[in-house]
């Protein structure tokens, strides 16, 4: 069921939005019409709409109208022309006090720069939605923190935000939005002022927020990777105007213009679709020199039932089954003699298109192996799926 | 091209105000007097020594205590110079002012921040209020409420007013704005906005506008004296008619005092709110 259906959507900023508005049609760009009538093409002309539950990406480069777009739907900005209906209501012809009641109960927000009260604690930060609405003291409290709890910021309640790391500040904005228990977030670039490793923190605790929670979220970025890694599907902006919408796979393997394939080009591919990126660590392992008591022992340890074999610099040599180490020991065998070296290995930069038929038609595990035949990583098909079904994509 | 009789024009609103809005300065005039003699009552009530007791352990609790001492070793000093009752008289008026200029300074300040028309209607006039010379305001207020505390004090009041006014709407125009769009998106009303939000953070810009209005007041009373307000400046007045230089010095040392412990006072109450944006 559609939460949000955006119709026709445009805004323009100036006095006179028919002049630049009839340009557009024609085919103007947004340059000539702001140079030629002095108004400001916001967003032009935008259709879409968000499923229950769905993480919808807006994404495109500064100036695309992406922020423009999402304070639409909250009205802090007033759309020119066109239709947002939210629950079955036009909400561009509500009046205000409509539009106040749904900002507090229906919709909330996280911006880019946290935009937390710098004269209120955390607690009362995340109770501010509370206090507006009328909720009493204590209740209002006892909500926050346990939001504050759940966005695991628990100790810190009574802290001032500029007391809190980025990443901490945005968790407060988090909990600031969750606390009115709204069906709808809007993430205005939300995770764009934090430093790379912080921001993928955030996002996998977004995610895993979203699994319990449910919201319906509106997620705006200019970051490819974050947008393919969150959105359950993207829109694509560019200039205004929306020129793709689909799954994180249709974009990257069907882009509908120039612009996309440009904008696509740049993602890292080897990172996103690669062996490497779904590999897991190549432990345990054993050496050479070991010998197949120590191979059991492992095995037994962490409950495999195979063991990949390597010399001392980590070059591959070959795969051990625990039946085979068993006899080993038992019979007094060479252990050079029970290494099965025939085993699928593929290199760190295979494509997982290509990775899984090879792990499907195996009953081993799969080496991922990069020079000189060292071992990288272990394919199993366990780790295989979580990948993939961490970035949201469909491979096959 | 003939003399513009712009004098004569504003002669001429003044001589109808003050023929049809009588009854309208004698309420101010009453109420003035009530607010001006009210605060000089308390504090003459008692004997000054106590009084700058009282006065220590306030600010010793809500500034700090070394402004705390330096302010009673200030009022003991006006009290031994046998200024305390003209200092008492002064601080009245300037209270009385600053109280009231804030009162209608800062409502102002919020609308000039609010509304682009008032702000520029308001800004101009702000600036007409400041620069033209205070002396000028004692004429009209001369002629509207007769001699006394009571045109000192509108005097003062309009001498006052102007940063007030002009520092509470720049408090509220610098509260970043992307706290006032997190303010909207909660679905905050226009009030919850301003006092939840604006307000607080404004504040010490407010505070700051609040000391330069008493500052200012306290500079515009050897002015005021010149209409019979009494007080510090008639001292400082009396020595310059009669060429007395202890007398004129010692009203004037009494007014600097008097200047230290009310800036310090209210600086340190605004220093106290300061929260980083």
């Amino acid at each position: 069921m559609s939460k949000i259906i955006v119709k026709n959507l445009v805004k323009i900023f100036g006095d006179h939005p028919e002049k630049a508005q009839k340009m557009m049609q024609e085919g103007y760009c947004k340059d000539e019409i702001l140079k030629k009538t002095g108004q400001t093409v916001g967003v032009f002309d935008i259709n879409f709409s968000v499923d229950e539950g769905e993480v919808f990406v807006l994404m495109g480069l500064s100036g695309s109208g992406k922020s423009t777009l999402l304070r639409c739907i909250n009205r802090l900005i007033e759309p020119t022309k066109g239709s947002i209906t939210i629950d079955d209501r036009d909400i561009t012809l509500a009046d205000p006090n409509y539009i106040r009641e749904m900002r507090r109960k229906k919709i909330s927000m996280v911006f880019q720069r946290f935009a937390l009260f710098p004269h209120r604690t955390v607690l009362d930060n995340v109770a501010y939605g509370l206090e507006i609405q009328g909720a009493a003291m204590a209740e209002r409290r006892e909500k926050a923190a346990r939001i504050i709890e759940t966005v695991g910021l628990k100790g810190w309640e009574h802290s001032m935000p500029d007391q809190l790391s980025g990443g901490m500040q945005q968790r407060v904005g988090l909990a600031r939005a969750l606390a009115n228990n709204p069906d709808i977030l809007l993430m205005d670039e939300a995770f764009s002022a934090l430093d790379p490793l912080i921001r993928k923190n955030m996002q996998d605790e977004l995610l895993s927020l979203q699994n319990t929670l449910n919201k319906t979220i509106i997620f705006v970025t200019h970051d490819l990777d974050e947008a393919l890694k969150m959105g359950d599907r993207i829109a694509l902006m560019n200039n205004g105007t929306i020129v793709q919408i689909g799954t994180a796979e249709e974009i990257l393997t069907n882009p509908a213009n120039d612009y996309v394939e440009k904008f696509v080009e740049n993602v890292d591919r080897t990172k996103l679709l690669t062996a490497e990126g779904v590999m897991k660590a190549p432990d345990p392992v054993v050496f050479l020199k070991d010998g197949p008591h120590v191979a059991l022992r492992r095995m037994k340890e962490h409950g495999i039932s195979s063991i990949f074999v390597v010399a001392r610099d980590r070059g591959l040599e070959g795969l051990v089954l625990a039946e085979d180490a068993l006899q080993a020991v038992k019979e007094h065998k060479e252990f050079k003699d029970i290494i099965i070296k025939d085993i699928p290995r593929v290199s760190a930069d295979t494509p997982l298109k290509d990775v899984i038929p090879i792990i499907a038609g195996t009953r081993f595990p799969v080496a991922v192996t990069g020079v000189e035949n060292k071992l990288m990583g272990i394919l199993v098909k366990g780790s295989v799926l979580a990948g993939m079904a961490r970035r949201g994509n469909n491979i096959a | 091209m003939p003399k513009l009789p712009i004098g004569l024009w504003v002669e001429w609103i003044v001589d109808w105000a003050q023929v049809n809005l009588e009854e309208l300065f004698d309420f101010i005039t009453l109420i003035i007097k009530i607010l001006v003699s009210g605060i000089e009552t308390v504090f003459l009530a008692v004997h000054p020594l106590i009084v700058i007791f009282l006065v220590f352990i306030l600010i010793w609790f809500v500034s700090n205590r070394k402004i705390a001492v330096g302010t009673a070793i200030g009022l003991y000093l006006i009290y031994n110079m046998q200024l305390w009752k003209p200092s008492i008289e002064t601080l009245s008026l300037v209270l009385a002012a600053a109280a009231l200029a804030l009162l209608i300074g800062i409502p102002l300040g919020i609308l000039t921040a609010r509304s682009d028309l008032a702000h520029r209607i308001i800004m101009p006039l702000l600036d007409f209020m400041q620069t033209m010379p205070a002396f000028v305001y004692l004429i009209p207020a001369v002629l509207f409420f007769g001699l006394g505390q009571v045109p000192g004090l509108f005097a003062t009041v309009v001498f006052a007013m102007p940063p007030t006014i002009r520092l509470t709407g720049l408090g509220i125009r610098q509260v970043p704005t992307q706290l006032v769009e997190a303010s909207n998106a909660f679905g905050s009303t226009e009030w919850q906005k301003l006092t939840k939000v604006q307000i607080p953070l404004a504040l010490p810009t407010i505070m700051a506008g609040i000391n330069q209005c008493i500052m200012l007041s306290l500079s515009m009373v050897v002015i005021a004296a010149m209409i019979g307000a009494g007080g510090l400046g008639n001292e400082v007045l009396a020595g310059i008619s009669r060429l007395d230089i202890a007398k004129g010095f010692e009203g004037g040392l009494a007014i600097v005092i008097m200047a230290i412990i009310l800036d310090r006072v209210t600086q340190s109450l605004s220093e106290k709110r300061k929260v980083k944006v």
